[in-house]
């Protein structure tokens, strides 16, 4: 009997050792299984992808450009060689919502990129800094949110002659504050956690604390809001074309297309009617999108008991 | 001086006293996204009128899903099975109105944090009175009376005036006295306690745990303890129940599990815990590996990886919950062996192999001081209003504290919560001018102007390793990464970073393979590996450990203690170790510095402090102390201290521990007017000796 009890458990063998209940298979396996399990979530990236494809691949299908004019057929219903019809001008209104769409993707994109970015330098820099920093950037943040920043945006874009470009940087300049806030109020939990007192102790650089370990432990929040912030930079971006403000002629984006057509709802419906759809897909598939990260990053969420941002 | 000596109960009489509460193959599963979470599995238990179970297991051997199971308070997705008879009638599966009205009435609970076991908003003594008229049919001031004669029993001083009073105003130990007039309020026949002084100091752990008795005795109630610290056990169980992986593996008198565990894990985990009443000679023994995961568990015994004992029918098939005599209930394939002797218990776990040949190293050449602190104060403002911030007092951290360690020595700090030991260390940690005093390192005072690099060269010196593991390793980084950033912040290269890690790795025994692991994927004891690993990757000559083993189970906590010495010896590092458990304490350390309020009261080689200890603190915390043995721990006097400590906002002009002083009301008046005015300060106890101790009336 006694022989049997040679057999030592290895004191140290941690290669095999089970790790426990907590064990993951990779956080980003599980966040993609849940993501999944989501059925509007996986309508939304579809509805997404052909909305892109289109935007990127859709000038293929027709041999006319936005730019070009088509004196034969002015105001024409969809059919024929214009899928879509054409303005008063003669303007093929598919190769316009092509690039139109095309525009205000990039738009949106580039902005919410910007944003997301510039808000959480700022919302980190000054949680973790604290003092007379926090201060300052607070007393900034809530000073140009209570600033009508719509209105400034609009006479500064317009005396910018139009840009898209420069609408990017001005949308990124009044944009950022709300979600610099969101992430400030949420780095100053992650300032008091040990791994950052720790990374002081061992000495690491302000900056790289920032940027190594707050910044990406925020990950899910600023995926979510790049998301949801695409849906708000085109509303917006929208809006400041329709009131003729955002992007200006020859230059066509969902804004201008819908300002043109609104003139003549009931006479020609499709110069507003394929503009507006577009729209509402692309925010409609975005906020889907969001949700489901969210829901898939937040193990607590039942999906929509939360209010999205804004 | 209170002296209370834990009576042992009469035995029951068995066969005339039928169990208030049986509990018959309970289990219960959690869903999770790797599969069912088998937390409870066929428990079945009695508890007596009058007599105490305590229940016993590691985080995750589910002793806690076991209560909530009995309770009734599991949330909706587990599924359980099984029945808990309580007075003949089967609680799981009724509906929350029909528990509500169990719950409260037939069973109390006490939880284990007070505060949220208590609702802010309302006072205690309308909580009380609530819980009494839920129940009962009361009048609003026969409650209230009622209220306050429960408050006036568990000890609450002048229960009229504190009856008014909010959970805030009370200090944890007050508020958990309150959770016990809660729990006893409608006498119930079943008191549940799980954890019931975790969260609480060890000198006022002693004082609850003497309320919870006294709860007991005046309803009669069943109690079932659920605990984690065998001490705490040992003294006031009559039944004990070992829990490991959701089973009860053994099952026995107090007396006869200490005395004669049979289950190798209650064996195992007996060893494994370092005792306060003496050294363990050598190193401590590990049970080695770590609990094994709750999903999909193997159809064999669950500690069979691990135990030194198993054969091949253990791997294959589960041992039943069986009767041994003499023994109690063992679910172990080899207990009738073991209890006959063959293989024995005492040899069934060994220690390491480097432990037997030299344990603790000679002491008679000290080497250089490595650090110096020398009447180190720091306070905090303690401020009113939220927007204009007003400075209304001061709160006193530490205050005049002086130390020294030296290289290859290990110091260590001890003190209740509130004693200002981790300030200490933060302000050794911060690098930066004192707020008073000196802090020197390795003979640079860090006061001093200095270039970066001298700032490196000091942050090398002095490395930290915290107490959670989980909170202090950053869960997005992977190992590898973790332990490259100290040599990064020092400007270390990329390829020395790489052999390094490589090398620290193997320094504190991690397979290599786990460099690329996230701190999620790794067990506690492993991600506290890699804590201790990163402290010593700039090879510092002072490490500093702040309650580096009290997030870890029993069973793990060995192996890491034994680790820390093994890299002590190799790499001479002088540590600075704060830690509140004694026991741990006595294992690890050369000298011990007491802390009360801020203030260092006891200090000295560990051995002559725990053996003659002078200052009265010092002799009640030792005396609180639980040890892991029913036979000492009934028979010893315990001194347990009155009150809590005090905030440090308003110290006293004299001896700081003065008002909860056991020896103070015996004093003739001269003494009593020195400690009420004049501070004590350190002073040796006999010339010629490191042992100081700062008291008048000693």
């Amino acid at each position: 009997m006694a022989t049997t009890v040679t057999s030592l458990p290895e004191p140290l063998d941690p290669g095999t050792t089970n790790p426990g209940p907590t064990a993951r298979a990779g956080g980003g396996r599980l966040y993609l299984r849940r993501f999944a399990r989501n059925r509007s979530a996986l309508f939304g990236v579809a509805l997404l992808v052909l909305l892109v494809l289109f935007s990127v691949c859709g000038g293929y299908l027709t041999h006319f450009s936005y730019t070009d004019v088509d004196f034969t057929a002015l105001t024409q219903p969809p059919g024929g060689t214009h899928y879509f019809g054409t303005n008063q001008g003669g303007n093929d209104v598919y190769a316009e919502a092509v690039h139109g769409l095309q525009r205000s993707l990039v738009i949106a994109v580039s902005v919410s990129a910007l944003t997301i970015v510039l808000a959480a330098v700022i919302g980190a820099g000054a949680a973790y800094f604290g003092g007379h920093v926090e201060r300052l950037t607070l007393t900034v943040i809530h000073f140009l949110l209570v600033v009508p920043s719509f209105l400034i945006l609009a006479l500064v874009s317009h005396h910018l002659a139009g840009d898209w470009r420069v609408l990017i940087l001005v949308l990124t300049v009044f944009g950022w504050m709300s979600t610099a806030r969101v992430i400030w109020s949420v780095s100053t939990s992650l300032r008091e956690r040990d791994y950052v007192l720790a990374a002081e102790f061992m000495g690491v650089r302000p900056w790289r604390i920032i940027l190594r370990h707050i910044i990406p432990n925020l990950g899910s929040l600023l995926i979510v809001n790049l998301t949801l912030g695409v849906v708000a930079t085109v509303l917006s971006e929208t809006a400041l074309s329709f009131l003729g403000f955002g992007v200006q002629t020859p230059d066509v984006s969902l804004g201008t297309m819908l300002a043109d057509g609104s003139g003549t709802i009931t006479t020609a419906p499709w110069l507003f009617g394929y503009p507006a759809a577009l729209v509402v897909l692309l925010t409609l598939s975005m906020t889907l999108v969001g949700d489901g990260l969210r829901d898939a990053f937040d193990p607590h969420s039942t999906t929509g008991a939360r209010g999205g941002r804004r | 001086m209170t002296v209370a000596t834990p009576g042992t109960h009469p035995p029951a009489e068995s066969a005339a006293t039928a169990p208030v509460l049986s509990v018959r193959g309970l289990s219960v599963a959690f869903p999770s996204e790797a599969g069912p979470v088998q937390a409870v599995r066929e428990v079945s238990f009695d508890v007596l009128p009058g007599r105490t179970l305590g229940i016993v297991g590691e985080s995750g051997s589910g002793k806690s899903a076991t209560v909530m199971g009995v309770m009734g308070l599991l949330p909706e997705t587990a599924q359980v099975s099984g029945r808990v008879l309580l007075g003949g009638r089967d609680l799981v599966g009724l509906g929350d109105r029909e528990l509500s009205a169990v719950r409260g009435n037939d069973i109390g609970m006490v939880f284990q944090d007070p505060l949220s076991a208590l609702t802010p908003i309302f006072s205690i003594g309308r909580q009380l009175s609530d819980a009494l008229r839920v129940h009962q049919d009361l009048t609003r001031q026969a409650a209230w009376n009622r209220a306050v004669e429960l408050l006036d029993l568990v000890g609450i001083a002048e229960p009229h005036r504190n009856a008014r009073a909010f959970p805030h105003e009370f200090s944890g130990g007050m508020r958990q006295r309150v959770v016990i007039a809660l729990a006893m309020a409608n006498s119930p026949s079943v008191i549940v306690a799980d954890e019931p002084t975790t969260a609480l100091d060890v000198t006022v752990q002693a004082q609850i745990l003497d309320v919870l008795r006294t709860a007991q005795t005046e309803t009669g109630a069943g109690l079932v303890l659920i605990t984690h610290d065998l001490g705490v056990v040992a003294g006031y169980a009559d039944d004990v129940a070992v829990m490991y992986a959701g089973r009860i593996v053994e099952q026995a008198g107090a007396n006869e599990l200490f005395g004669r565990p049979t289950m190798p894990y209650t064996i195992g985990l007996l060893g494994a815990v370092p005792r306060p009443e003496a050294r363990a000679s050598g190193q401590l023994v590990p049970i080695g590996g770590e609990p094994p995961s709750l999903v999909g568990l193997s159809a064999g015994c669950s500690f069979a990886d691990r135990c030194p004992a198993a054969v091949d029918r253990c791997h294959s098939q589960e041992p039943p919950l069986t009767a041994v005599p003499g023994h109690g209930q063992v679910a172990c394939w080899r207990a009738p062996d073991i209890a006959g002797g063959n293989p024995a218990a005492s040899s069934l776990f060994s220690p390491p192999e480097a432990a037997v040949e030299e344990h603790r190293p000679d002491r008679q050449v000290p080497g250089e001081t490595v650090l110096r602190v020398a009447e180190l104060a720091r306070t905090f403002p303690i401020t009113k209003g939220a927007l204009l911030k007003r400075r209304v007092g001061t709160l006193h951290a530490v205050s005049d504290v002086s130390f020294a360690l030296r290289a290859g020595e290990t110091l260590g700090l001890v003190g209740e919560s509130g004693s200002g030991k981790t300030t200490t260390l933060l302000e050794i940690m911060r690098l930066r001018p004192p707020e008073h005093g000196l802090i020197e390192i390795a003979g640079t005072d860090v006061a001093a102007p200095r270039s970066t690099e001298q700032t490196q060269r000091l942050r090398r010196t002095v490395q930290i390793v915290m107490q959670d593991p989980m909170g202090s390793l950053d869960p997005r980084l992977p190992v590898f990464r973790l332990l490259a950033e100290p040599l990064q912040a020092v400007g270390t290269d990329r390829d020395a970073v790489r052999i390094r890690v490589s090398e620290l790795l193997s320094l504190v025994g991690l397979d290599a393979s786990l460099a690329d692991r996230f701190p999620a994927a790794l067990s506690g004891g492993q991600r506290q590996r890699v804590a201790i690993a990163r402290a010593l990757a700039t090879e510092p000559r002072i490490v500093v450990l702040d309650e580096p083993v009290s997030a870890l189970d029993v069973s793990i906590q060995a192996d890491v203690i034994n680790l820390l010495t093994k890299l002590q010896r190799e790499l001479d590092l002088a540590y600075l170790i704060v830690a509140h458990d004694l026991a741990v304490m006595r294992q690890v350390s050369d000298r011990i510095a007491v802390m009360y309020l801020g203030h260092i009261v006891e200090s000295g080689d560990t051995e002559d402090l725990f053996t003659h200890a002078r200052h009265p603190y010092t002799e009640a915390l030792l005396s609180a102390i639980p040890v892991p043995d029913p036979q000492v721990e009934r028979s010893r006097e315990h001194i347990v201290l009155k009150g809590e400590q005090p905030s440090a906002s308003r110290l006293p002009r004299g001896c700081v521990f003065a008002d909860r002083c056991p020896l103070y009301p015996l004093l003739d008046g001269g003494t009593q007017q020195r400690c009420r005015t004049e501070r004590p300060l350190l002073r040796p106890a006999a010339s010629g000796t490191d042992h100081r101790h700062a008291c008048h009336a000693r």
